[in-house]
């Protein structure tokens, strides 16, 4: 287990709590992020606090990466996508393409992804929520077994 | 509108960046680590990488202090009423929409936050993937609709 960091994970984990914990308390919003994105597309009601979130996560991650950059990935390792399994010969963009859609089409009628029913939803004791981080956790376990893109 | 006061805004924010230095902190923004975590199958080689579940569950349980909190206020600081989820029940929808985005999750590595973050330090192929994924939520938004008032309409 070369690669477990289970401080900075907690570290991490307990900084997007708070996040959640300050737009809960603040604004009574869920930070649910496929649902913040996702209700900024027409016919959007509610545009701008969901935009200045947005750039602000964006420019969270940033400016730790610069203070930090020896935590990896964005900072001294370059980000990078995990191209699809050579056995399957599917071209990396289709692959891209296909899991873009089924996340951005899931998360919407399933209102919700890992932060909004895994974060959000389970603190919350929602039954609903419970049910879709099973659902979706056990798929996502799944499709890495059959695909072996590890 | 509430929504458009200095406060509000700021909370959004403070909150958003909050969520982004966490993402990085936690390393959840490189997808490799994710798909680690859900390779079950390298559990017995001593292979699997558990760090996935140390990020969520100290989120979830700071949240859960905040939503006890909140269960003692009238309101959230900023806004006249706590906005709870319109939906309910446990559909086919919420099931399948979830299974769909595991299909997903598994086969990139990447779910919508990390997406975003992201773009702070883009990957090769990341604007391809994100309009995929704004594409993919604007065609499931024909199915559940944005907006509170339709959105309870359609949760009845």
């Amino acid at each position: 287990m070369e690669s477990f960091t289970p401080l900075t994970a907690a570290l991490g984990g307990s900084l997007i709590g708070l996040a959640a914990a300050v737009l809960w308390l603040g604004n009574g919003r869920i930070a649910g992020i496929s649902g913040i994105f996702g209700q900024l597309l027409p016919p959007a009601q509610t545009v701008v606090w969901r935009l200045v979130f947005l750039v602000a996560l964006v420019a969270g991650a940033w400016a730790s990466s610069k203070l930090f950059p020896a935590l990896g990935v964005g900072g001294v390792e370059p980000a990078a996508l995990v191209p699809p399994p050579a056995t399957w010969g599917v071209p990396p963009p289709v692959w891209l393409i296909v899991a873009g859609l089924l996340i951005g089409f899931g998360t919407k009628i399933g209102n919700g992804c890992t932060s909004g029913h895994g974060v959000c939803g389970l603190a919350r004791l929602s039954l609903r929520s419970l049910v879709a981080v099973l659902v979706f956790f056990g798929v996502a376990i799944i499709t890495v077994t059959v695909t072996g893109i590890v | 509108m509430a929504n458009l006061r200095p406060p509000y805004l700021a909370t959004a924010a403070l909150s958003g960046l909050l969520f982004g230095a966490g993402l990085y902190v936690s390393q959840m923004v490189d997808p490799l680590k994710v798909l680690r975590f859900l390779d079950f199958t390298a559990i017995p080689s001593g292979g699997w990488d558990p760090s996935l579940a140390f990020v969520i569950v100290p989120a979830i349980l700071v949240m859960f202090i905040a939503v006890r909190i909140g269960r003692r206020r009238p309101a959230p600081l900023f806004d006249k009423e706590f906005h709870e989820p319109e939906y309910k029940r446990i559909d086919a929808r919420l099931v399948g929409g979830a299974a769909l985005f595991g299909v997903g999750w598994g086969m990139s590595g990447i779910c919508p936050g990390p997406a975003i973050a992201l773009i702070a330090f883009p990957p090769d192929g990341i604007w391809l993937f994100l309009a995929a994924l704004v594409a993919g939520s604007y065609a499931g938004s024909l199915i559940v609709p944005s907006g509170h008032v339709k959105r309870l309409a359609d949760a009845k």
